[in-house]
């Protein structure tokens, strides 16, 4: 199995394949299954995704009464037309948090990486789907491209918010979306690796700091932060921008900030956004 | 490297609001209920670190409550599983705990039925993946993501020889495999984890085995 973004790519440029064909191969050999029954896993895992975006614009409210609508209102505003800049970004902006104000509501959602994050994949790629207007199994093999770039993430540096903070999930989150619309853009293996560093490094530092320790405020609206953030880098990869700082090298800064980050910041609900007076009138208001 | 499959970083499909603090935490108490092997009529869940800071905000203790019922981490029961277990009149306690722990998702469930008790600790790793770490005071390392079985018996020479050898005569190949004991002499865990199912006949075998006291069998 590869145990870096470098094997990784190598991996792919050695056999002239995708990265999602790397995982794909690498899962059947791992597990002992035939390639067609882990695509028809993903396919399903896809069709999760979509149904919680669905839901989501509808309009979600959530248990607490602090979120929710707001996947609602960024549709209608897209509807109206009147927009600054671009109607794919606007729409993966949406549909990242339309999934995860249906998390926030104990909906099914399908965690890419966490559950917090979750929205920041589905988000991203179908919005690309519908730009490219491409086949599901299109979109179903390249979460294999960013599944395979969490699969690093996760085993170099970790993906859960109580261990490394926000930038290990919805940090993970982007950099793993961000490869894989660079491989659906017609990107190479090492555009996709740079594009996944570049958005990396775009979320170094951020703190887990939620309000009341529930995954609402400020983790909704950072699933829209980190699917623009991954349509960004994705862009600067195909435009042949690197990341000045190797792939594995960011993973690994990634890890030592997580570890040196105070458990203050780190998924506790006590420090940051969740300290704040409004953030300590909500916990007093919920659980009290 | 604990993440070996795609799918444990695309997935699992599961009801919100996290992986760690709620899927992970169906996943633990699901574990806890397959060793334990009925259901608990008293559970008492301790929560560490993060866990003991957001618990309710993150219905870890309605999705811990819900893999006690074996419940999977994408049912919409656990929404309700306090109001479940109410209802089959099973004691539930939670108490967050100060003490600083080694892993900031920890939780530690005890679990009784008539006489029958169980104290089992786990972590929650991010994206939904689990440790059992500890198990009656033994130290553990146990995902569950393959077949598993669980041998209590007496430190003495020989019981591993022949616990493996009985697994070698129906092909089952071990992947991994702890041995730990509290005190040398005494009663020792042995933990095998495979690469096939292991049938309940060998399972049977396993528990007339010389020395063995108990034989728990996880099916991954």
């Amino acid at each position: 199995m590869f145990n870096s973004i470098q094997e990784l790519v190598a991996l792919a440029q050695a056999g002239g394949v995708p990265i999602w064909q790397v995982m794909i191969s690498q899962e059947a050999e791992e597990t002992g299954r035939g390639e067609e029954a882990i695509l028809l896993e993903m396919g399903e895992n896809y069709r999760v995704m979509k149904e919680a975006v669905g839901r989501g614009i509808q309009g979600v409210t959530t248990h607490s009464g602090m979120g929710g609508g707001d996947a609602r209102r960024l549709h209608d505003y897209l509807q109206a037309g009147n927009i600054l800049t671009d109607e794919t970004l606007l729409k993966a902006a949406g549909y990242a948090i339309a999934t995860n104000e249906v998390n926030a509501a104990m909906g099914r959602i399908c965690a890419t990486p966490t559950a917090g994050s979750a929205g920041v994949l589905p988000g991203v790629l179908l919005a690309m789907q519908e730009k490219m207007a491409l086949p599901d199994e299109t979109i179903v093999r390249h979460i294999f491209t960013a599944g395979a770039m969490g699969l690093v993430i996760a085993n170099r540096a970790g993906i859960s918010g109580a261990e490394g903070g926000c930038q290990a999930e919805i940090g993970s989150a982007s950099a793993m979306a961000a490869a894989a619309v660079t491989e659906l853009a017609g990107g190479t293996p090492h555009q996709a690796a740079h594009a996944m560093a570049l958005a990396l490094k775009n979320m170094l530092g951020l703190a887990c700091d939620p309000l009341a320790g529930l995954v609402e405020v400020p983790c909704i609206k950072r699933n829209a932060a980190g699917a623009a953030n991954a349509i960004l880098t994705a862009e600067l990869a195909l435009a042949g921008i690197e990341s000045k700082v190797p792939w594995d090298e960011v993973i690994q800064a990634m890890r030592q900030i997580g570890r040196g980050m105070p458990a203050t910041f780190k998924e506790t609900a006590q420090g940051g956004l969740a300290t704040t007076p409004t953030g300590e009138a909500w916990k007093r208001l919920l659980w009290s | 490297m604990p993440y070996r499959s795609v799918f444990e970083i695309i997935g699992p499909v599961m009801i919100g609001p996290s992986s760690s603090h709620t899927a992970g935490a169906v996943r633990l108490g699901q574990l806890a209920r397959r060793i334990f092997g009925m259901a608990p009529q008293e559970i008492t869940v301790r929560f560490f670190g993060s866990f003991a800071q957001t618990y309710r905000g993150h219905a870890t203790d309605v999705a811990v409550v819900g893999g006690l019922m074996d419940f999977e981490t994408d049912d919409p029961r656990i929404r309700d599983s306090l109001q479940h277990a109410r209802e089959l009149g099973i004691a539930v306690t939670f108490i967050p705990e100060a003490e600083p722990p080694q892993h900031p998702n920890t939780l530690t469930m005890e679990l009784a039925s008539g006489d029958s008790t169980l104290r089992v600790t786990g972590v929650s790793l991010g994206g939904g993946a689990v440790r059992l770490t500890e198990l009656e005071g033994f130290p553990l390392n146990l995902t569950g993501e393959s077949p598993a079985i669980l041998v209590l018996h007496l430190d003495v020479p020989g019981v591993v020889a022949a616990v493996t050898a009985r697994l070698a005569r129906n092909e089952i190949n071990i992947s991994r495999m702890d041995l730990s004991r509290r005190e040398r002499g005494k009663v020792a865990l042995m933990v095998i984890e495979t690469d096939q199912p292991i049938p309940r006949e060998v399972e049977q075998d396993l528990m007339e085995t010389q020395h063995v006291l108990r034989v728990t069998l996880l099916q991954g």
